[in-house]
């Protein structure tokens, strides 16, 4: 496991390839039964449509990937969302901000907020676990306390360009998404940083021993989840057109499903950007053909539950097969 | 200062005991604090009413802290317990409905709650799966569930003798004495017998417990298994308590009652706490709820107040170990 982790060049290719080709042959699989299931299902409009659906736990997929590979983990991300989306509507509608402005300040608050997080889990050492399920009550309630259960609506009709318009033909968040997959593949993959991520996994005292930044790079890591959750916000209310403090409820399952089902290990030391893109591809496929099927909304959440324990079953026995 | 002398009472040699106990007794007095403060500024937060209804209305909370105490003092964590209670005590009010022997609507969320958490309790002990990512795909299956089966739907015209809850025994209402059984039994159970010593052993260090004849695993399924039984408690004082169960599970009970542990002076960290704490702390959110509503704030501030209070309390838990840590290596 280790070995594999701070061998980059030898060893982890091999066992990516098996694992990933696992994967995509089962998206593969997917795609055509649902695809011969539903003439609804196989279509540019429908497949196009999915990828906007899905960016808002795609964004925070992300950044939960690296965290994830550093053993840590946040489910703080969905009330994070909610609070980002009550700050902008309020900030704008209430305190009087210029929409820009507005904006600005929400994604301010997500990164503050997960700030806070990799701040107190790195200085106090609380686990990561812990400090997140406390932030999950205490974000969720700030959104609470402060939109006091009070939607706001009525944004100008430049604002749902990002949610709702495209360019050429797709649609704007989801190439918004692509370049922050690529951004956030090739800083996994090429930069020191992300291969710190791996080494804080695989052994966070030898990394320390190592001299690599750890606490630096968990606080960065926290942040950048806050702030991919304040985007997510961002794109969720121009999608949606209004703002209620209930936003991003439940993000953390389908997000740490997606990173889970995309091989990241939920121990730490292992795990790919493109890994969790198929995840992520995976269970919005999955939502969308259950759907199709006439499966109703919330029996997904059951199809998604399920999914997250067997994926970490199958990785973990295939693991300790290994060993 | 204090802080210092704070960790001078409570330091290793005193025993576990006296730092257990000043826990729960600053727990009490903030119960009873709270009360006289609330109480002059708006005399009617005293009524036996409001109190008994404070009581009454959240004993269930209580019962599951005693369980998700166990869990946590184990060294794991469980965020279905809010999910199954809602799908027990829908499953409890539906037989009644359907007019089948009380007593058996009485029994089923009991068997049904230790078989869901005795699996789960399997799958993190003998397959090494973390608690976190098993409760959290259980929580999606049973609030999912729930609500693909019934809809949503309301379950109403409940049988008179199906409230359970109204009852009481020896004076005292039902609720009130299925909390304070189960906290008094659970706490010396935990502190007198050998399996539940082995709890605290396991939780503390699971692989130094092995090495003293413990098994770990059978500990953390029986854990979850006693878990599952309490859920089930909590869940049946939940229902028989309603005129009408909405079939969906009450939104964020989870994190109260995870909360309750936790303020409770339960250690985040594993190895640490007693159910008196959780139920003396299930109690106090009660009231910190209740009061926010006599002193006019919005009670859609009680979630950052919880948050907050969890926090706070998590925190200050983790900086007294490292002080005491501090201290034994010096010594």
């Amino acid at each position: 496991m280790s070995v594999a982790a701070m061998n980059p060049a030898r060893r982890l290719p091999r066992w990516l390839a098996r694992h990933e080709t696992l994967l995509a042959g089962i998206l593969v699989l997917a795609l055509v039964g649902l695809g011969a299931l539903n003439d609804r299902f196989l279509t540019p409009d429908n497949l196009l449509n999915q990828g906007r659906l899905m960016t808002e736990i795609g964004l925070i997929a992300l950044p939960m990937t690296f965290i994830i590979i550093t053993g840590g983990i946040d489910l703080s991300v969905g009330a994070i969302v909610g609070l980002c989306a009550i700050m902008l509507g309020y900030s704008w509608k209430t305190f009087g901000f210029p929409l820009p402005l507005a904006i600005v300040f929400a994604l301010g608050v997500g990164a503050l907020a997960g700030f806070m997080n990799g701040l107190v889990i790195t200085r106090l050492k609380v686990p990561p676990l812990i400090m997140t399920i406390a932030t999950l009550a205490l974000y969720r309630g700030v959104a609470e306390g402060v939109s006091q259960a009070h939607s706001v609506r009525g944004y100008p009709e430049w604002f749902y360009f990002l949610g709702q318009g495209s360019v050429f033909g797709v649609p704007t968040q989801l190439l918004i998404l692509v370049v922050l997959i690529v951004a956030a593949g090739v800083a996994l993959d090429r930069t020191t940083f992300g291969r710190t991520l791996y080494a804080i996994g695989a052994n966070e005292t030898a990394a320390r021993f190592s001299a690599l930044p750890v606490d630096r790079t968990k606080l960065i890591i926290y942040t950048l989840s806050g702030l991919a959750s304040g985007l997510a916000a961002f794109v969720l209310v121009s999608r949606v057109t209004t703002t209620r403090m209930d936003m991003g409820m439940g993000y953390e399952l389908d997000v740490i499903a997606a990173v889970v089902l995309g091989g990241t290990s939920i121990f730490g030391g292992s795990g790919t950007i493109w890994g969790t893109v198929i995840g992520l591809v995976m269970i919005q496929l999955l939502k969308n053909g259950l759907a199709l099927t006439g499966v109703k909304g919330d029996a997904t959440i059951v199809v998604i539950g399920v999914a997250l324990i067997l994926s970490v079953l199958i990785a973990s026995s295939m693991q300790r097969r290994r060993e | 200062m204090s802080a210092t002398a704070f960790v001078a009472a409570t330091s290793p040699r005193s025993g576990g005991l006296r730092r257990f106990a000043s826990q729960e007794a600053l727990l009490a007095v903030a119960v009873i604090g709270l009360a006289v403060v609330v109480g002059f500024i708006n005399p009617r937060f005293l009524a036996t009413r409001n109190l008994a209804d404070i009581l009454l209305g959240n004993a269930y909370i209580a019962v599951a802290a005693v369980g998700m105490s166990m869990v946590i003092i184990s060294g794991n964590i469980d965020i279905s317990v809010g999910a199954l209670i809602g799908v027990l005590a829908t499953l409890s009010g539906s037989m009644a409905v359907a007019g089948i022997p009380i007593a058996l609507c009485w029994l089923t969320p009991l068997i049904f709650g230790v078989a869901v958490m005795a699996a789960q309790g399997a799958v993190v002990a003998y397959l090494r799966i973390p608690a976190i990512v098993v409760t959290l795909g259980m929580m999606s299956i049973l609030k999912g569930g729930l609500i693909s089966v019934t809809g949503g739907k309301w379950i109403t015209d409940l049988p008179q003798n199906f409230h359970l809850a109204d009852l009481n025994l020896f004076g005292a209402p039902m609720p009130v004495v299925i909390m304070v059984v189960a906290t008094v039994l659970a706490a010396l159970w935990m502190r007198y017998s050998a399996a539940g010593r082995a709890i605290y052993a396991t939780g503390g260090n699971a692989e130094a417990a092995r090495l003293c004849g413990v098994n770990p695993q059978r500990t953390v399924v029986m854990v979850f298994a006693l878990h599952g039984l309490l859920a089930g408690l909590a869940a049946l004082v939940y229902a028989t308590q309603l005129r009408v169960i909405q079939s969906t599970t009450p939104p964020g009970l989870e994190l109260t009652v995870i909360t309750a542990s936790v303020v409770g002076g339960v250690s985040i960290l594993g190895g640490v706490g007693t159910v008196v704490g959780s139920t003396l702390a299930a109690i106090l959110i009660a009231e910190i709820t209740s009061a926010l509503v006599f002193i006019n704030v919005s009670p859609y501030w009680t979630d950052a107040l919880r948050g907050a209070l969890i926090l706070a309390t998590v925190i200050a838990d983790i900086v007294r170990r490292r002080r005491r840590a501090a201290r034994g290596w010096k010594r």
